[in-house]
């Protein structure tokens, strides 16, 4: 038997290669959407990205893909958001001033007080709370990041960690099957490798739950 | 704390890895997806592939080296080498990059990193400087030792420009470039260690990260690279490609050191 059904879409915006290859690795069959109708008979969702908000909400309405991401988060189904996928679940983005998902209470925000900016490179990952998504990763283990805004949530119930470039920034969010990563867990080595295959295995759970 | 990267540096050429000195008199170093793959266990924070042939014919074998690395791989992919518009550069993301390091072209159209930033963000455009020290000579009586200057040379290190090497890091910057990568052409392939004064000279006047290339020989240097320079990252071809010093001894003495970096705990030395 095969793994979770994963859909990764793909709206243009920059390296599919990666996260479809790590899924993969770890067991998922994995799907690339590029619309509505490709969403259909997945059992999880993951969105990644790199980029400015408004361009990419912009390819996500042309393919149609806005409303049936916003349907599949309230039905409470598995989604992972990856940087850009992360930050489009909050209201809105400072950075260009696009209106987003809204799925997540909160903006995006620039990171301020950075010794260098864009904030590439590895770096800590502080849990805020045990979560299954970094079962087997030690606390405070790095990752890749490559970004230059980030999330900031209004509920600090759905931090599941945080990480420091000037100042701490929130870097994974959890909120049930709706769960985010700021850094590049495709892009992260072994940890990454584990912390896809945690998601895939809840997915696998969730699917069998349901 | 964010980690000070240690980044092998692939130069490719007909699909296999080749290294010269000075860039040129190259010799056949490997193939490219099976180094990737043996530098990211060994503890590579990120790989970078510059396309120095960078033929426009041969495009697809460069996009099949990036894909079938991006598959072997999980770590960053920066790729360089005769990417000169935005279709180009999409291309190399499409196959698996996540960054693209421009050179020759933006010199010759700087609003192709505007164009480029705009389109894919600009964390994904590193702006590539090759820098060669100016010296003063009878035709320029105003250059002296105590202001050292750097003129930008292009395609390779065959054609100099009239830019001024920090001068053109300030406005890659402005026009949108994320990270520079700056490599000493004075030191490439010598083994005399990095150019600090000129990488100095450049990140302490921009904020995004600096990449340091150009003449590593030992651990010693990427210390210095990052200590004196002030590189947020280090990069180094041959000492890796012939098993001069492993990826984990350099991390290591930078940890001596009390730099941050990122220790892979199996990392074959």
């Amino acid at each position: 038997m095969s793994g979770p059904r994963i859909a990764v879409v793909d709206y243009g915006a920059g390296n599919l290669v990666s996260i479809e290859q790590a899924l993969t690795r770890v067991g998922a069959a994995v799907t690339v959407a590029r619309d509505a109708e490709a969403l259909r008979g997945a059992d999880a969702l993951v969105v990644p990205g790199v980029g400015a908000a408004r361009p990419a909400m912009e390819r996500l309405a042309r393919a149609g893909l806005i409303d049936p991401i916003r349907e599949w988060i309230a039905a409470d189904r598995p989604f992972l958001g990856v940087c850009l996928g992360l930050q489009l679940l909050f209201d809105g983005s400072d950075e260009d001033g696009a209106q987003t998902l809204g799925v997540l209470g909160g903006r995006t925000v620039r990171l301020e007080d950075t010794p260098t900016l864009p904030h590439i490179g590895w770096n800590q990952v502080v849990r805020t709370a045990a979560h299954p998504l970094f079962d087997g990763i030690d606390d405070g283990a790095d990752f890749y990041f490559v970004h230059s805004y980030v999330g900031a949530p209004i509920d600090d119930a759905v931090v599941a960690a945080t990480t420091e470039h000037g100042r701490p920034f929130v870097s994974a969010v959890a909120r049930g099957p709706l769960l985010g990563v700021q850094f590049h867990p495709e892009r992260s080595g072994d940890d990454g490798l584990r912390l896809l295959a945690n998601f895939t295995g809840l997915v696998a759970a969730s699917a069998v739950a349901a | 704390m964010l980690r000070r990267r240690v980044i092998p540096c692939l130069d490719v050429a007909d699909g296999r890895v080749v290294k010269g000195t000075r860039f040129v008199d190259l010799v056949d170093e490997g193939d490219p997806p099976e180094l990737a793959e043996r530098y990211a266990r060994e503890g590579a924070d990120e790989l970078v592939f510059l396309d120095i042939a960078a033929a426009p014919e041969r495009r697809g074998t460069l996009l099949d080296i990036v894909e079938r690395t991006a598959r072997r791989a999980f770590i960053p992919l920066t790729v360089g080498g005769g990417v000169r518009t935005v279709a180009e550069m999409r291309d190399v993301l499409r196959a698996g990059a996540d960054k693209v390091s421009l050179n020759t072209a933006a010199v010759a159209d700087p609003t192709l990193i505007s164009r480029c930033a705009a389109r894919f963000g600009r964390q994904a455009v590193v702006v590539a400087i090759d820098a060669r020290r100016r010296v003063a000579d009878s035709g320029r009586e105003a250059m002296t030792l105590d202001e050292p200057s750097w003129e930008v040379v292009v395609k390779g290190g065959r054609e100099a420009t009239d830019l001024e090497a920090i001068a053109w890091a300030e406005r890659a910057v402005e026009l949108g470039a994320g990270e520079l990568l700056v490599t000493s052409m004075d030191r490439d392939g010598t083994g005399d260690g990095f150019d600090t004064e000129l990488l100095r000279a450049i990140s302490s006047r921009v904020q995004v990260p600096v990449i340091a290339s150009g003449g590593a020989a030992g651990p010693s240097d990427f210390v210095a690279a990052v200590r004196d320079g002030g590189a947020d990252a280090v990069l180094a071809a041959s000492i890796f490609h012939r098993r001069i010093h492993s990826i984990a001894a350099v991390k290591a003495a930078m940890a001596e050191a009390g730099l941050p970096v990122r220790l892979v705990p199996e990392a074959a030395a």
